[in-house]
This record gives structure tokens, C-alpha cells and sequence, in this order.
């Protein structure tokens, strides 16, 4: 009997690309969820406006470069993308703004350098700071949380529809009405007017830890990483590293002194951490490699974000950190080549056979 | 199969498999009768192939050697069965995954007669000759690569060893034969073990065998204690593939790391297949030389998986149709496990030393859609090397020959582990395997025109010498010239004519 000639090993796993995407949509869900309850349905409309442009520029894109498109799809990296970005936007977001960054970010960022495994920079970062750059005033107006604040008025389905769409509120309705700086705002411009933390603290937004709202959606996301964690999908390397380069410098300045640095606790929930940690800086194309690596570059992230927390312009500073450590991954993983099993030791004999 | 699960234990990486050995194990041994035809390939182990030393219509005996050791490394090999040879010629192979290689054709006369041979005692032989003697019994490593255990005892001798490692791990998925032979011949291993050691000189010995083969660990627990040998210990390991590749088995017993390009006798181990050690005493105690050895039939493809002591040069078509013959489903013939046997073109190759399994799969084992690497870094997780074949993969693919020495690619054992949690579906271990055979392609190639070169540079050396001796041998003729003066130039000029030296004398 004649039979076809395999290649070993003669097994196949059941692992693939779509089922790692899929596990890293669902961890999100939780957060989604979180996200809505506190600021309002925004977020659905801007992850299916991200979601039309990312998977829309991805199918057009790779059927220019003369590649199945549908085969591109598959993969639910650009879906991955399309949430990311949508969850990094303020939830009162016009849509031509969400394009821009989701183009940006399929167009420019992923597919130009190659497509799924080439790119360089984090798509979903580097599609936000982009239209961060852009178009600053939008990119601001985040609606307070829905808990905790008095004089809050909480945009309807339809307003908030219909801002997404034409980026203009109702005339009843002003942005003084409804948007709130975001605790990191509040901690900037408060420490810029010399107020100590605990003056800061005691604004009504800040919560206990990382803000109303944000801590929550914070444990949330959490949540989802565990999850990502439990099914091997992330590594502990990178948000750890991540956790040691935030909180190593919060927790040592916030000793040394405690009136005009935030404390640690504050800068693990609030803003995009854990997102960050969990989701974003975990994103393998763009991260190092090697265990090793994996710690550093983790720790150059938390690092960078509470510099640029801290001393710089931006209030947070996650984007930049990513975007900035992405371009160190090639060095990163120069230096950080595992121990080879065997290495380091001249053998007294020579293999007889080989 | 379902997805792999992972666990770190003393070793780094490895895969927790589905075993897939319950189904061939169920049954026990079996003895397949003698085929009317007997196939035995001159090559069935490492190193040179054996030389025929008898002639075609010649009648043998079973156990009588056919084809002699040739070279530092080789392995005679015996008549599995009485008969008469009937033909010296190319026929399907496994080395050569069902390509023809020279072979031994035997018709079976159907009576089995053995060879007589006299009764051993080996303690009262030497070192060396009890080597030698296991040369002369065609015994290599029976794990599947077919090393020659004389040659590799001998290999003792240029290190200080400690310890002698009995490999009963049998890691791979679906392959049981070493399970078997534990549970029904304990005693034989333990006193191929003893033996093993008496050629080794060295008084320690480690069993060791996988945490799933309570059986056979129960059986060899007996037979130590019914040898009441203390040199002999059992050590159970941790159920992970690849945790009975020779290196990696030395590192979970003594927790120490085989150096790079060396062997395991650097960190002080020899290590032996179990199925080995019974046949060392197979072959000293009962005087029957490596001509059986038992195999496992398995897989989705054949009707009925069990363990079956076959005669070496039965054909896997006559194996497979002794234990029941295939399903429908069988697509393609493995010999070895499903991690790293071979891919068989037919089953008409002949079970040899090295056949410890002979899987046939169905369609499901084929690749999914190909995607770019997302590096995710399982294959770096999982390697038990601390490999990264990620970016291997990578410079395999740019073909950087520096980048690839560098990453350690020569130091791939082509487990298969990181082919199996790739998520792209990337055939990577193949890939390793073709970008290792590039490399010593292009170490080849330099060392050729290393050698070109050289022989470039001497010639001109040469000329250059040959060139300076002349015109140094110019100049001394010269210089002798002007003190001899006029009269010697003449006389020299006279003795080139055939003249007399001097006509005045």
C-alpha cells in the first residue's frame, strides 16, 4: 500500500491566530461592559465605527496587495485593533475622528509594514496618538461618570448617537453639562496650581483610588487579563514589568513625597493601566520577544508612562510609552537571547556521529 | 488531539501530550510468526553499513551474522529466521522513508532453526571483550536512533562516567513498546543493566521511567529486588515530551545541562534505551543476537493497536495485516512516534533495529491555513532547549547563516514542540530541519573553498620558492665562477662537450 510522505511532527494542535484574537475579545467584554455602565453606550458606538473602518481597510488593503482579504478577516486581528482603539477614546467621540484613527492604524501602521506580524508599532496606539495629535479638543471631552457627581446629566442613547454622528450635542445640552476631566486631568492641573494630592484626593471624581468609574472598569479589565492569563494567551513578563515600572517610581516618590506625587494606588487604577498592561502592551507582534525581554520592555512602559504622567504634557502618557518602546524591541531583543541549554560549557568529547 | 497543556518541571518547556497508549497496551505481548519473506537492510543503524558475508542460494540459521561490521561505527547483522538467502538487492527502506536501499532477502523455510553458540558466563570476561562481544551480537540503541551500543560503551572509555541511565521514559505519543517490555520482561533489563555496568566498570545505575507507567515500575521494582542489586536504582520522571530525548532525560536525573555539541557522557551519564538493555541480555545470557525486538502498531489506521514482538526484516504490510490490517481511514504509514518518526511512502519497508513503532494516521493530522508569526512566544516557551524559534524562523527564512549559529539553531533537537502551539500553523521544525541541512551545505561549501584557497596560497609559495632556489642556485654558480676563474669555466664547458677536462694533460 502506497501512502503520502508527511513532514514530522504528524500532529497538529487545535491553536490558532483567530482563537487567540477571540479569547482577547472576549476578555474585554467585562470592561465593555464596566465602560457603558459608568460613561454611557458611547463606547458601542465607537467600537462598530472602528470596527467598519479597521476591517474595511483591512479587506481593501490586503486585496490591493493582491491577497485574500476574506483570509485577512479571518484572523480577527483588526477586530482586536478595532476594540482596543474604541476603548482608548473618550465614549463621546465623533465618528470621523474614530475613522481617522482606525485607518491610520490598519492603513499606515499595520499593513504598510507588512501586515499581521510585521508591524512595528502597536496599530491601536499609534492610530490613537495620531488623531491625540490631531484633533486635541475631541480627544478631551470625557463625560463624567455616572456616579458620585451631583450636577451630572447623563447623555441619552439618541444624544449620544447623535453626537457620534455629527459631532454636535443639542443646543440644551453643553459640554459643561456633561464632560469632567478625567482624574489624571485633575491630578495635572491641580498639582500645576500647587495643590497637595490630598487637596486633589478630595475632589468628588477621584474615588478611592483611581477615580469614579475608572477604577471600576480598572478591576474589570483586570478581570480579563486574568483570564488571558489563566488561558496562556499573555504571560505574566509584561504586566508585571509593566506594574514594577509604574509603581517603582510612583511608590518611591509618593514616600519621599506624598503632597505632590499621586500615590501608587492611583496610578494602577485610573487611566489606561491595566488596559495597557494587560491588552495593549501585551499585543506579541510589537512587543520583545524573550522572557527577559518581555520584563523589560514591560518595565520601559511603566516607566516612560509615569514620566510622561508626571513631568510631561499629556496627562497619560500610555500611548507614547508603547509607541516608544516598540521602537526599542529590536534592541531589547539583541540583548536578552535566552541560555541556550548546553551553552557555556566546551564538551570534553565530540558527537561521533552527526 | 486537544490543546496542549504545559508544565514547567525540571526541564524547561516540554508538552503534556495526549499519550494515545492505552489502546496497544491493552493487550499485552504478542509473538508474530515467522513471515515467508525477510527483509533485512545492511543499514539499520548509525555509521556504515554492514558488509554481506554470504552469497546468494547460501542456507543460513537464525542468528547466524550475514552481513559483517565495517569502519569505527557499524553493527553486524544476523538471519532473523532459517532459510535461504535469495537475493542481495535495493528494496524500500525506512532510513530512506520507502526509497530503496541494499538489503538481505531471506525465504523462510519455515522451521526457525537457530545457530548453536556456547554459554557465556560474562562476569569472567573482560571489559573489552564483553564489548566486543556485544558488537558481535548486532546490538545498537533500540530507542530508534540506532546508535551501536558497543561503539557507545567504548566512548566510556575517553570520559570518566558515573553513571549508567536505563531510558524506559518512552515520551513520545502513542509508542508503548518499551512500556511492554518493562511489565512482561523486568528482569531481562535489569540483568542486560548488570551487564551493561560490568562493561562499563561503573557501579551506578538509574531506571528511569515516566510517572504514567505505574505497571511497569511496579514490575522493575520487583525484578530489582529479586536481583537484590544495590548498584540499580528506579527514578520515576515527570510525564513530558520531549523529557526521554537522551539530553533532556540527563538533566531530570542529574540536573545537569549536556553541553552544546557534546554528549551525555560530558556530564557524566551514559544513557541506554531499556529495550537495549534486554537485549544485551538476550544476547549473552540466551545466546540470540538482535534479530527480534518488539513494536508497536497503533494509530486511527490500523484496526487493532497492539505491541507485537516482530522478527527484524518482516515487512510493516505483513505486521500491519498480522494484527488485523488497516481502516479505512489510514492515509499515511509513521514509523516512530507521531512528534518525530518518519513519513513512509509504502509499507513495504522492513521492520529493523530502529522500528519501535509503526503509526498509521488518518487525515486529521493535516496542517491548518498558514499566517504570518504574530510572535507570540510559545514555541519559546515550550522549547526544551530555551531556543527561540521565532525569530529562528525568521532568519531561517532571510536564510542568515550568522544570525541562525548565533540563535543556536544547530542546537535544535527537532522535538516538535514549537510546531505544535504555533497558532500561525508555521511548519517550523521542518524548516529547522532544511535551514540545518543549509548550514552544513554552506560549512561545506566554505570548507571546500577553505581548501581551494589554501591549495591556491601553497602553490604559490611554491612557485615563488622554486623561483628564489633558482635564481640562489644562479648566483652561487656565478660567485664559484669568478673565484675558480677562466681556466674552470673553460674546463667546465669542455666536460658538457664530452671532452677531456684537460687536453694539455
Amino acid at each position: 500500500m502506497e501512502f503520502e510522505r508527511r513532514q514530522a511532527p504528524h500532529v497538529r494542535s487545535s491553536a490558532s491566530v483567530a482563537a487567540v484574537m477571540q479569547k482577547v475579545l472576549l476578555a474585554l467584554a467585562p470592561a465593555a461592559a464596566a465602560h457603558v455602565w459608568y460613561f454611557g453606550p458611547g463606547l458601542l458606538f465607537n467600537v462598530l465605527v472602528a470596527l467598519v473602518f479597521c476591517t474595511g481597510a483591512e479587506a481593501a488593503v490586503q486585496k490591493l496587495r493582491g491577497r485574500a482579504a476574506q483570509a485577512a478577516l479571518e484572523d480577527y486581528s483588526a477586530v482586536v485593533t478595532a476594540v482596543l482603539l474604541a476603548f482608548a477614546l473618550p465614549s463621546l467621540t465623533p465618528w470621523w475622528v474614530t475613522a481617522s484613527g482606525s485607518l491610520l492604524a490598519i492603513v499606515v501602521a499595520k499593513q504598510l509594514y507588512g501586515g499581521l506580524g510585521y508591524n512595528v508599532f502597536n496599530p491601536a496606539m499609534a492610530g490613537y496618538v495620531a488623531i491625540l495629535v490631531a484633533f486635541p479638543r475631541e480627544m478631551a471631552l470625557w463625560p463624567a461618570p455616572s456616579m458620585g457627581d451631583i450636577d451630572y446629566i447623563r447623555p441619552t442613547l439618541v444624544q449620544t448617537l447623535w453626537y457620534t454622528l455629527s459631532g454636535q450635542l443639542p443646543a440644551d445640552l453643553g459640554f459643561d453639562a456633561i464632560s469632567r476631566p478625567t482624574p489624571l486631568d485633575l491630578m495635572k492641573t491641580g498639582l500645576a496650581d500647587r495643590q497637595t494630592v490630598a487637596e486633589i484626593r478630595a475632589e468628588p471624581l477621584m474615588g478611592d483610588f483611581g477615580g469614579r468609574g475608572w477604577e471600576w472598569i480598572g478591576n474589570f479589565v483586570a478581570i480579563g487579563g486574568f483570564y488571558l492569563l489563566a488561558t496562556r494567551v499573555i504571560r505574566w513578563h509584561i504586566p508585571v514589568g509593566v506594574g514594577i515600572g509604574l509603581l517603582g517610581p510612583a511608590t518611591v516618590l509618593y514616600l519621599l513625597d506624598p503632597d505632590s506625587h499621586a500615590g501608587p494606588g492611583f496610578h494602577l487604577f485610573t487611566g489606561a493601566t491595566l488596559l495597557c498592561a494587560f491588552f495593549i502592551a501585551t499585543d506579541p507582534v510589537s512587543a520583545a520577544t524573550s522572557t527577559k525581554g518581555r520584563l523589560l520592555y514591560g518595565i520601559g512602559i511603566g516607566v516612560l508612562t509615569y514620566g510622561i504622567r508626571h513631568w510631561g504634557a499629556y496627562a497619560d502618557g500610555i500611548a507614547f510609552a508603547v509607541l516608544f518602546m516598540n521602537m526599542l524591541v529590536p534592541l531589547i531583543d539583541r540583548y536578552t537571547i535566552p541560555h541556550i541549554v548546553g551553552h557555556g560549557r566546551k564538551p570534553a568529547s565530540k558527537r561521533a556521529a552527526s | 488531539m486537544t490543546a496542549p497543556t504545559y508544565d514547567l518541571g525540571p526541564l524547561h518547556g516540554g508538552l503534556r501530550l495526549e499519550a494515545n497508549k492505552d489502546s496497544a497496551t491493552v493487550s499485552g505481548l504478542c509473538a508474530m510468526p515467522v513471515p515467508a519473506r525477510i527483509v533485512l537492510p545492511l543499514a539499520q543503524h548509525v555509521g556504515d553499513p554492514a558488509e554481506p558475508v554470504i552469497g546468494i542460494g547460501e542456507p543460513v540459521l537464525r542468528g547466524q551474522m550475514i552481513a559483517t561490521s565495517t569502519g569505527a561505527l557499524s553493527a553486524p547483522v544476523h538471519a532473523s529466521t532459517s532459510g535461504r538467502i535469495v537475493a542481495l538487492e535495493p528494496w524500500p527502506v525506512a532510513r530512506r522513508q520507502g526509497e530503496p536501499g541494499p538489503c538481505i532477502v531471506i525465504e523462510s523455510d519455515g522451521e526457525d532453526r537457530a545457530i548453536s553458540a556456547a554459554a557465556i558466563d560474562y562476569r569472567e570476561l573482560s571489559r573489552e571483550a564483553l564489548i566486543a562481544l556485544l558488537l558481535e551480537g548486532g546490538i545498537v540503541g533500540l530507542g530508534g536512533a540506532a546508535f551501536p551500543t558497543a561503539q557507545k560503551l567504548g566512548q566510556a572509555h575517553t570520559v570518566p562516567i558515573e553513571m549508567l541511565i536505563l531510558n524506559g521514559v518512552e515520551c513520545e505519543p502513542w509508542i508503548s513498546c518499551d512500556d511492554l517490555l518493562m511489565r512482561e520482561r523486568a528482569s531481562a533489563v535489569v540483568g542486560g543493566a548488570q551487564m551493561l555496568l560490568a562493561a562499563l566498570a561503573v557501579e551506578r545505575c538509574c531506571i528511569a521511567v515516566e510517572s504514567d507507567k505505574p505497571t511497569a515500575r511496579q514490575r522493575l521494582a520487583d525484578a530489582l529486588g529479586a536481583a537484590g542489586d544495590e548498584r540499580l536504582t528506579l527514578k520515576p520522571v515527570p510525564t513530558i515530551y520531549p523529557s526521554g530525548a537522551e539530553d533532556q532525560l540527563v538533566g531530570l536525573v542529574t540536573q545537569r545541562e549536556v553541553p552544546s555539541g557534546g554528549l551525555p557522557i560530558d556530564s557524566g551519564c551514559l544513557v541506554h534505551n531499556v529495550g537495549t538493555a534486554a537485549a544485551v541480555y538476550d544476547w549473552v545470557q540466551n545466546r540470540e543476537p538482535l534479530i527480534s525486538r518488539i513494536t508497536t502498531v497503533t494509530g486511527p489506521g490500523v484496526k487493532r493497536p497492539m505491541n507485537v514482538v516482530t522478527r527484524l526484516g518482516t515487512t510493516v504490510a505483513d505486521l500491519v495485516a498480522y494484527t488485523g490490517g488497516y481502516t479505512d481511514r489510514a492515509r499515511v504509514l509513521v514509523i516512530g512516534g507521531s512528534m518525530t518518526g518518519r513519513s513512509m511512502s509504502t509499507d513495504r519497508v522492513p521492520i529493523v533495529k530502529a522500528s519501535n513503532c509503526v503509526l498509521v494516521l488518518d487525515q486529521t493530522a493535516a496542517r491548518g491555513p498558514v499566517l504570518p508569526c504574530i510572535r507570540c512566544g510559545e514555541c519559546a516557551s515550550v522549547c526544551p532547549i530555551r531556543l527561540l524559534p521565532q525569530q529562528l524562523y525568521w532568519y531561517a527564512s532571510a536564510d542568515d547563516e550568522a544570525r541562525l549559529r548565533g540563535y543556536g539553531l544547530t542546537d535544535c533537537i527537532e522535538c516538535g514542540c514549537c510546531d505544535l502551539v504555533c497558532p500561525s500553523q508555521l511548519a517550523l521544525t521542518s524548516t529547522f530541519r532544511f535551514a540545518k541541512g543549509r548550514l552544513h551545505e554552506l560549512q561545506d561549501r566554505q570548507a571546500r573553498a577553505e581548501r581551494a584557497r589554501r591549495r591556491f596560497a601553497a602553490r604559490g609559495d611554491r612557485l615563488k620558492r622554486d623561483a628564489e632556489q633558482q635564481k640562489r642556485e644562479l648566483e652561487r654558480q656565478k660567485t664559484r665562477a669568478k673565484t675558480l676563474g677562466k681556466d674552470a669555466i673553460t674546463a667546465i664547458m669542455h666536460r658538457k662537450r664530452g671532452k677531456p677536462e684537460d687536453p694539455k694533460r
